[in-house]
């Protein structure tokens, strides 16, 4: 459905005027608006806040699809290449944190986050090197099954815990330096709470906001990673192999060797994700690792709006907060949200947010069939 | 890597494979067509199947009940469960292809949010055969149809309707008749669809609209005709596909389409997607290989064995065993 003029003229304006304001300004819109995400489970308001869980919890999840969102945005979303076993490479990073820091190596968490991080990479790396070549929608069941079989994989092998998991994975180091109280808001009004506060910043058991912390700091730096890469000569091959393959590679575009390293880079970051993942829940096991993980990635991409970073942002959002917060419909739950997809996917086709050029070619072809018919209705007129 | 137990038990794992893989070989169809058709991955077609498993299932229990029937009375109560199974899984992908689909074909909409449109769709059903007590429950009727809610959320077996008797032996397996009849069926729907498709003018207008809609649509082929015929197809078979599966597995449960669907289109793609014959094949293929597979190092990588597999001769043939599309096979 589109949207009515004026809320299209309301939402334009407001871009636009954004857009227009002196750089400083907006610079700092942006760190208040950083400032807000990372006291939001401080602040607690009510009603955005899911009744009866962990808050922190839930946002530290939240942080977790945005991360993977934006990892396979770079596959789906820029390169165009359709990732149905993105949890694979998530499986892969953390498993090889949780193997690297527990009873096989005993290593500290920061010394196995870069090795979880280079295994996803480079099994993204051998995952794609044969299986690049396939065209379009084979691509998507070869992945399908990559997915799968590193599950299985790790069912049944009794090093990697089979299904039973792996314990005990370490916790990220922390200093207790001082406490933050959060906000109560139970009398009507926001009131100090000093009998519920968080340790800046140390990673303990219960409280899980400093590992929301942790999640959105990856986030932004994923972000700004992000915005460098797509503005990049990468960025604009990734987008020409995706519109026109043949055409890119008579350019001199080595598609192949772009494709490569879209899948590298969203297995590093589906990696990070991953360790980030089994180092805050301290245990994990396949059942972490369903497909259906993978679905759920990619659902947050495209309802999103794929190939537009805030668009995706929104898509994480939307798909691991709103059955978080809906909790009060326990087992309807999914029947919900899959009502909600197809609802999604029929009325917003584009996603939430499409990428702007979408907007802009998708402004220019109704400008231009307006011109048509006007043409038309002119020579229709003259008879 | 158990060589022995592989060729000692040869001959059972070969037919019980054939069998797999002839169910595999019918649901995967629903896919191949669709995708040759419109070109996108109908996700929600194991729901598809599974409702007709649940048809097949209630429609034995309402005639059956718990009494032991003769012989013909039992055919009969199969054919009867055949035809509700094939009936309920059309009417299932007919809806889909309404409410799912439609706009979204028309519209030109992206492939991928087809996609997404039809993963919450396969939700929505799967979820709601599985809460099927409590929506029985909003209207009263969870009393009356006790025997047909009860047990949402776990596995429910079928009655036991027809002797499985053993036909004939193959080496040191004694076949049985359920496996013939699944084999058998297997293949006879797989040919009328084949001639079906081939031969007559509803056919010829889906192989027109997979070629080309446009210049079908100009021929006069109505395309959204063609597109609900072939969801109608595709259902029918994952109806008859699922009578067969109920036949041989004899237990069925809400989320039971998820990993044969996901078989079912790694057959697709092995034979080739777009392409029936290459279903059958891939079908046959992935059921035997997968037998052998987890014979040879054990039932727990049976589905790593079906996606190597997959894996591996995509890389060596990239459009599947067949690599036909639809449209092109031959008049």
């Amino acid at each position: 459905m589109s949207k009515t003029p004026a809320v299209k003229k309301l939402t334009g304006s407001l871009g636009e005027r954004v857009a227009s304001l002196p750089k400083p300004v907006k610079i700092g819109l942006w760190v208040a608006f950083a400032v807000l995400a990372y006291a939001l489970p401080l602040l607690e308001p009510p009603f955005i806040s899911p009744p009866g869980t962990d808050f922190g919890g839930v946002l530290f999840t939240v942080t977790i699809y945005c991360l993977v969102a934006l990892g396979l945005n770079i596959v789906v979303g820029y390169a165009g290449l359709l990732d149905l076993g993105y949890v694979g490479f998530y499986a892969v990073g953390a498993y090889t944190a949780a193997i690297l820091t527990t009873f096989h190596a005993n290593w500290p968490l920061l010394l196995a986050l870069p090795m979880a991080v280079l295994a996803s990479t480079i099994s993204g790396v051998l995952l794609g090197w044969p299986t690049l070549r396939v065209r379009g929608d084979y691509l998507a069941i070869v992945t399908l099954g990559f997915g799968e079989i590193i599950r299985l994989v790790a069912v049944n092998t009794e090093w990697l815990g089979a299904s039973k998991g792996i314990n005990d994975i370490a916790r990220p180091p922390g200093k207790a330096l001082f406490e933050i109280p959060h906000l109560n808001w139970e009398s009507g009004v926001p009131l100090l709470d000093f009998n519920d506060t968080t340790k800046f910043i140390e990673f303990g058991v219960l409280d899980q906001i400093p590992y929301y912390w942790m999640g959105l700091t990856v986030v932004i730096l994923v972000l700004f990673a992000d915005r460098l890469i797509k503005d990049s000569r990468v960025g604009r091959a990734w987008e020409a192999t995706r519109e026109d393959e043949d055409a890119a590679e008579l350019m001199g575009v080595p598609t192949f060797r772009f494709k490569l390293l879209a899948f590298a880079t969203g297995a590093f970051i589906g990696g990070l994700a991953g360790a980030l993942y089994a180092s805050r829940q301290s245990f994990i096991n396949p059942l972490s690792f369903l497909l259906l993980f993978s679905i759920m990635f990619l659902a947050a991409v495209v309802i999103g709006g794929q190939g537009n970073r805030w668009g995706v942002l929104v898509g994480a959002v939307v798909v691991a907060y709103l059955p978080e917060r809906f909790r009060e419909f326990t087992d309807f739950r999914v029947l919900v949200f899959g009502a909600a997809l197809m609802a999604l996917a029929i009325f917003r086709p584009e996603g939430l947010l499409p990428p702007r050029r979408t907007v802009r070619a998708k402004q220019s072809e109704a400008e231009i069939e307006a011109l048509e018919e006007g043409a038309e209705g002119e020579e229709t007129s003259r008879v | 890597m158990n060589f022995d137990f592989l060729f000692n038990n040869f001959a059972e794992l070969t037919v019980t494979g054939l069998a797999f893989g002839a169910i595999y070989a019918l649901i995967a169809l629903g896919y191949t067509m669709v995708y040759g058709v419109l070109q996108l991955i109908n996700f929600a077609h194991s729901e598809v199947f599974m409702y007709g498993t649940f048809a097949a299932l209630w429609t034995t229990m309402l005639l059956v009940g718990d009494s032991s029937v003769s012989t013909m009375k039992g055919i009969g109560v199969l054919l009867l469960a055949l035809v509700a199974a094939m009936a309920m899984s059309a009417t299932i992908a007919l809806v889909l292809e309404r409410v799912a689909y439609r706009r979204l074909v028309k519209n030109n909409s992206p492939r991928l949010i087809a996609l997404i449109s039809a993963i919450g769709a396969s939700f929505v059903l799967a979820e709601l055969m599985g809460l099927r007590d409590r929506i029985a429950g909003w209207f009263g009727l969870e009393d009356d149809l006790q025997r047909y809610v009860a047990g949402a959320r776990i596995n429910r077996s079928m009655p036991n309707v027809l002797d499985n008797k053993q036909l004939f032996p193959i080496g040191d397996y004694q076949v049985t008749s359920i496996d013939v009849l699944v084999i058998v069926s297997a293949i006879v729907m797989m040919v009328v669809l084949d001639q079906f498709v081939r031969r007559s003018r509803l056919g010829r207008g889906i192989r027109a609209t997979a070629q080309d809609p446009e210049t079908a649509a100009l021929m006069g082929v109505n395309s959204t005709r063609a597109v609900q015929m072939t969801f109608l197809l595709g259902g029918l078979m994952a109806g008859a596909a699922a009578f067969l599966y109920m036949l041989k597995i004899e237990t069925t449960k809400f989320d039971v389409g998820f990993t044969l669907g996901v078989k079912a289109f790694t057959a697709a793609v092995l034979g080739g997607i777009g392409n029936l014959r290459g279903a059958l094949v891939g079908g046959l293929i992935l059921g035997v290989a997968e037998n052998w597979g987890s014979a040879l190092f054990g039932s727990e990588w049976r589905d790593v064995v079906a996606f190597v597999i997959l894996v591996v001769i995509l890389l060596f043939r990239p459009t599947g065993i067949l690599g036909e599309s639809l449209g092109k096979a031959r008049a």
